[in-house]
Protein backbone atom coordinates (compact mmCIF):
# COMPACT_ATOMS: atom_id res chain seq x y z
CA UNK A 1 0.00 0.00 0.00
CA UNK A 2 1.59 3.36 -0.95
CA UNK A 3 2.65 5.41 2.03
CA UNK A 4 0.83 8.46 0.62
CA UNK A 5 -2.53 6.91 1.41
CA UNK A 6 -1.62 6.42 5.04
CA UNK A 7 -0.23 9.96 5.28
CA UNK A 8 -3.40 11.51 3.89
CA UNK A 9 -5.67 9.30 6.01
CA UNK A 10 -3.76 10.34 9.13
CA UNK A 11 -3.88 14.01 8.14
CA UNK A 12 -7.64 13.76 7.62
CA UNK A 13 -8.21 12.13 11.02
CA UNK A 14 -5.89 14.60 12.75
CA UNK A 15 -7.61 17.62 11.19
CA UNK A 16 -11.04 16.30 12.10
CA UNK A 17 -9.73 16.08 15.66
CA UNK A 18 -8.43 19.66 15.50
CA UNK A 19 -11.74 20.92 14.15
CA UNK A 20 -13.55 19.07 16.93
CA UNK A 21 -11.36 20.61 19.62
CA UNK A 22 -12.00 24.06 18.16
CA UNK A 23 -15.76 23.73 17.64
CA UNK A 24 -17.13 21.68 20.52
CA UNK A 25 -17.65 23.22 23.95
CA UNK A 26 -18.15 20.01 25.91
CA UNK A 27 -14.95 19.18 27.80
CA UNK A 28 -15.43 15.42 27.44
CA UNK A 29 -15.86 15.63 23.66
CA UNK A 30 -12.77 17.86 23.43
CA UNK A 31 -10.93 15.15 25.31
CA UNK A 32 -12.20 12.50 22.90
CA UNK A 33 -11.02 14.57 19.94
CA UNK A 34 -7.55 14.66 21.52
CA UNK A 35 -7.66 10.86 21.66
CA UNK A 36 -8.60 10.86 17.98
CA UNK A 37 -5.55 12.99 17.15
CA UNK A 38 -3.29 10.68 19.16
CA UNK A 39 -4.61 7.69 17.25
CA UNK A 40 -4.03 9.39 13.90
CA UNK A 41 -0.40 9.89 14.89
CA UNK A 42 -0.13 6.27 16.03
CA UNK A 43 -1.44 5.04 12.68
CA UNK A 44 1.12 7.15 10.85
CA UNK A 45 3.94 5.88 13.07
CA UNK A 46 3.01 2.27 12.35
CA UNK A 47 2.79 2.98 8.62
CA UNK A 48 6.22 4.61 8.58
CA UNK A 49 7.60 1.73 10.64
CA UNK A 50 6.36 -0.73 8.04
CA UNK A 51 7.70 1.45 5.22
CA UNK A 52 11.15 1.55 6.81
CA UNK A 53 11.01 -2.18 7.43
CA UNK A 54 10.12 -2.91 3.82
CA UNK A 55 13.05 -0.81 2.62
CA UNK A 56 15.68 -2.00 5.10
CA UNK A 57 14.80 -5.56 6.03
CA UNK A 58 17.59 -7.04 3.91
CA UNK A 59 20.33 -5.48 6.01
CA UNK A 60 18.54 -5.36 9.38
CA UNK A 61 15.71 -7.78 10.12
CA UNK A 62 14.51 -5.59 13.00
CA UNK A 63 14.42 -2.34 11.03
CA UNK A 64 11.47 -0.17 11.93
CA UNK A 65 10.65 -1.85 15.21
CA UNK A 66 11.30 1.39 17.13
CA UNK A 67 8.23 2.99 15.58
CA UNK A 68 5.96 0.31 16.99
CA UNK A 69 7.65 0.57 20.41
CA UNK A 70 6.95 4.32 20.33
CA UNK A 71 3.30 3.64 19.55
CA UNK A 72 3.21 1.40 22.59
CA UNK A 73 4.63 4.19 24.78
CA UNK A 74 2.17 6.71 23.31
CA UNK A 75 -0.64 4.38 24.36
CA UNK A 76 0.86 4.21 27.88
CA UNK A 77 1.01 7.98 28.15
CA UNK A 78 -2.51 8.34 26.72
CA UNK A 79 -3.92 5.95 29.32
CA UNK A 80 -2.29 7.92 32.16
CA UNK A 81 -3.51 11.18 30.62
CA UNK A 82 -7.09 9.93 30.37
CA UNK A 83 -7.19 8.83 34.00
CA UNK A 84 -5.95 12.20 35.29
CA UNK A 85 -7.99 14.25 32.80
CA UNK A 86 -11.26 12.53 33.55
CA UNK A 87 -10.60 12.99 37.29
CA UNK A 88 -10.12 16.72 36.69
CA UNK A 89 -13.29 16.94 34.56
CA UNK A 90 -15.39 15.10 37.14
CA UNK A 91 -14.02 17.36 39.89
CA UNK A 92 -14.95 20.43 37.86
CA UNK A 93 -18.41 19.01 37.26
CA UNK A 94 -18.81 18.59 41.00
CA UNK A 95 -17.85 22.24 41.57
CA UNK A 96 -19.78 23.93 38.75
CA UNK A 97 -22.36 21.33 37.59
CA UNK A 98 -21.28 21.84 34.01
CA UNK A 99 -18.61 20.57 31.65
CA UNK A 100 -18.93 23.50 29.28
CA UNK A 101 -15.45 24.94 28.74
CA UNK A 102 -16.87 28.45 28.48
CA UNK A 103 -17.73 28.21 32.16
CA UNK A 104 -14.54 26.43 33.08
CA UNK A 105 -12.19 29.31 32.32
CA UNK A 106 -11.49 30.06 35.97
CA UNK A 107 -9.32 27.20 37.11
CA UNK A 108 -7.82 29.22 39.95
CA UNK A 109 -11.03 29.57 41.98
CA UNK B 1 -8.53 -4.58 -6.88
CA UNK B 2 -7.14 -6.99 -4.34
CA UNK B 3 -8.56 -7.82 -0.95
CA UNK B 4 -5.97 -5.65 0.80
CA UNK B 5 -6.92 -2.63 -1.29
CA UNK B 6 -10.60 -3.21 -0.69
CA UNK B 7 -10.09 -3.55 3.06
CA UNK B 8 -7.88 -0.45 3.13
CA UNK B 9 -10.46 1.73 1.40
CA UNK B 10 -13.33 0.32 3.40
CA UNK B 11 -11.56 0.90 6.72
CA UNK B 12 -10.38 4.38 5.69
CA UNK B 13 -13.82 5.58 4.58
CA UNK B 14 -15.40 4.13 7.70
CA UNK B 15 -12.74 5.75 9.93
CA UNK B 16 -13.18 9.21 8.42
CA UNK B 17 -16.97 9.00 8.45
CA UNK B 18 -16.97 7.85 12.09
CA UNK B 19 -14.50 10.58 13.06
CA UNK B 20 -16.79 13.20 11.52
CA UNK B 21 -19.72 11.69 13.39
CA UNK B 22 -17.73 11.92 16.66
CA UNK B 23 -17.46 15.66 16.15
CA UNK B 24 -21.00 16.38 14.93
CA UNK B 25 -23.00 14.15 17.28
CA UNK B 26 -25.10 16.10 19.75
CA UNK B 27 -25.29 13.31 22.29
CA UNK B 28 -21.96 12.56 24.06
CA UNK B 29 -22.85 8.86 24.36
CA UNK B 30 -23.21 8.63 20.59
CA UNK B 31 -19.85 10.37 20.25
CA UNK B 32 -18.24 7.74 22.44
CA UNK B 33 -19.78 4.92 20.40
CA UNK B 34 -18.58 6.47 17.10
CA UNK B 35 -15.12 6.89 18.60
CA UNK B 36 -15.09 3.18 19.44
CA UNK B 37 -15.78 2.49 15.76
CA UNK B 38 -12.86 4.76 14.80
CA UNK B 39 -10.57 2.83 17.12
CA UNK B 40 -11.75 -0.51 15.73
CA UNK B 41 -11.06 0.65 12.18
CA UNK B 42 -7.58 1.84 13.18
CA UNK B 43 -7.03 -1.57 14.76
CA UNK B 44 -8.08 -3.02 11.41
CA UNK B 45 -5.36 -0.96 9.74
CA UNK B 46 -2.86 -2.39 12.23
CA UNK B 47 -3.85 -5.96 11.45
CA UNK B 48 -3.63 -5.08 7.74
CA UNK B 49 -0.02 -4.03 8.33
CA UNK B 50 0.62 -7.18 10.38
CA UNK B 51 1.19 -5.23 13.62
CA UNK B 52 -0.56 -7.87 15.67
CA UNK B 53 0.59 -6.75 19.11
CA UNK B 54 -0.53 -3.16 18.54
CA UNK B 55 -3.80 -4.44 17.09
CA UNK B 56 -4.72 -6.29 20.24
CA UNK B 57 -3.37 -3.58 22.58
CA UNK B 58 -5.33 -0.91 20.70
CA UNK B 59 -8.47 -2.99 20.89
CA UNK B 60 -8.13 -3.83 24.59
CA UNK B 61 -6.71 -0.57 25.94
CA UNK B 62 -8.39 2.04 23.73
CA UNK B 63 -11.63 0.55 22.48
CA UNK B 64 -12.04 -1.37 25.71
CA UNK B 65 -10.70 0.31 28.81
CA UNK B 66 -10.41 3.99 27.93
CA UNK B 67 -13.77 4.19 26.17
CA UNK B 68 -15.49 2.42 29.05
CA UNK B 69 -13.94 5.05 31.34
CA UNK B 70 -15.39 7.81 29.13
CA UNK B 71 -18.82 6.18 29.09
CA UNK B 72 -18.68 5.73 32.84
CA UNK B 73 -17.87 9.39 33.46
CA UNK B 74 -20.60 10.54 31.05
CA UNK B 75 -23.17 8.38 32.76
CA UNK B 76 -21.94 9.52 36.18
CA UNK B 77 -22.53 13.14 35.19
CA UNK B 78 -25.92 12.46 33.62
CA UNK B 79 -25.29 14.69 30.62
CA UNK B 80 -26.41 12.37 27.87
CA UNK B 81 -28.60 15.04 26.32
CA UNK B 82 -28.41 18.73 25.56
CA UNK B 83 -25.11 19.58 27.17
CA UNK B 84 -24.39 22.56 24.93
CA UNK B 85 -27.31 24.91 25.27
CA UNK B 86 -25.78 28.06 23.86
CA UNK B 87 -25.13 28.25 20.15
CA UNK B 88 -22.39 30.40 18.81
CA UNK B 89 -22.46 29.83 15.08
CA UNK B 90 -19.45 31.96 14.22
CA UNK B 91 -17.28 30.06 16.68
CA UNK B 92 -18.19 26.79 14.96
CA UNK B 93 -17.54 28.21 11.51
CA UNK B 94 -14.18 29.56 12.68
CA UNK B 95 -13.25 26.16 14.13
CA UNK B 96 -14.16 24.33 10.93
CA UNK B 97 -12.21 26.86 8.86
CA UNK B 98 -9.22 26.44 11.17
CA UNK B 99 -9.23 22.66 10.86
CA UNK B 100 -9.81 22.86 7.11
CA UNK B 101 -6.95 25.31 6.69
CA UNK B 102 -4.63 22.95 8.56
CA UNK B 103 -5.79 20.10 6.32
CA UNK B 104 -5.19 22.23 3.23
CA UNK B 105 -1.68 23.26 4.32
CA UNK B 106 -0.61 19.73 5.24
CA UNK B 107 -1.99 18.17 2.05
CA UNK B 108 -0.46 20.90 -0.10
CA UNK B 109 2.90 20.45 1.61
CA UNK B 110 2.94 16.66 1.35
CA UNK B 111 1.25 15.88 -1.95
CA UNK B 112 4.42 16.49 -3.96
CA UNK B 113 6.76 14.80 -1.51
CA UNK B 114 9.19 12.40 -3.09
CA UNK B 115 7.65 9.25 -1.62
CA UNK B 116 5.51 8.10 -4.50
CA UNK B 117 7.16 4.70 -4.82
CA UNK B 118 7.56 3.97 -1.10
CA UNK B 119 5.29 1.17 0.03
CA UNK B 120 4.11 0.41 3.52
CA UNK B 121 4.43 -3.34 3.78
CA UNK B 122 1.04 -4.99 4.25
CA UNK B 123 0.28 -8.56 5.14
CA UNK B 124 3.85 -9.63 5.78
CA UNK B 125 6.85 -8.73 7.92
CA UNK B 126 7.78 -10.01 11.33
CA UNK B 127 8.39 -6.83 13.35
CA UNK B 128 4.82 -6.48 14.59
CA UNK B 129 4.74 -9.87 16.24
CA UNK B 130 4.75 -9.97 19.99
CA UNK B 131 7.98 -11.96 20.17
CA UNK B 132 10.06 -9.41 18.28
CA UNK B 133 8.44 -6.43 19.98
CA UNK B 134 9.00 -8.01 23.38
CA UNK B 135 12.65 -8.65 22.63
CA UNK B 136 13.16 -5.03 21.58
CA UNK B 137 11.13 -3.68 24.50
CA UNK B 138 13.00 -5.60 27.18
CA UNK B 139 16.47 -5.28 25.64
CA UNK B 140 16.73 -1.76 24.24
CA UNK B 141 13.85 -0.01 25.99
CA UNK B 142 13.98 -1.32 29.55
CA UNK B 143 14.61 2.09 31.14
CA UNK B 144 11.69 3.87 29.38
CA UNK B 145 9.51 0.90 30.27
CA UNK B 146 10.33 1.25 33.96
CA UNK B 147 9.90 5.03 33.82
CA UNK B 148 6.46 4.53 32.30
CA UNK B 149 5.55 2.39 35.29
CA UNK B 150 6.46 5.34 37.54
CA UNK B 151 4.32 7.55 35.27
CA UNK B 152 1.39 5.18 35.78
CA UNK B 153 1.90 5.21 39.53
CA UNK B 154 1.94 9.00 39.66
CA UNK B 155 -1.13 9.19 37.39
CA UNK B 156 -2.96 6.80 39.69
CA UNK B 157 -2.01 8.81 42.79
CA UNK B 158 -2.94 12.03 41.01
CA UNK B 159 -6.35 10.71 39.95
CA UNK B 160 -7.12 9.58 43.50
CA UNK B 161 -5.95 12.87 45.04
CA UNK B 162 -7.93 14.98 42.55
CA UNK B 163 -10.98 12.76 42.88
CA UNK B 164 -11.04 12.99 46.66
CA UNK B 165 -10.85 16.77 46.78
Amino acid sequence: MPINYYIFLSIALFCIGVAGVLTRRNAIIIFMCIELMLNAVNLLLVAFSKMHHAAMQVTNPNAGIDGQIFVFFIMVVAAAEVSVGLAIISMMYRNTHSVDVNFLNRLKH
Amino acid sequence: MSTTHFLFWFLSVLAIFSAIMVVVSKNPVHSVLWLIIVFITISGHYILMNAQFLFIVNLIVYAGAIMVLFLYVIMLMDLNADSEPQKNKWLKIAGVIGGGALLLVLVAALKDADIKNQLAQTGSGQIGLIHNLGMALFNDYVVPFEISSILFLSAMVGAVVIGKK
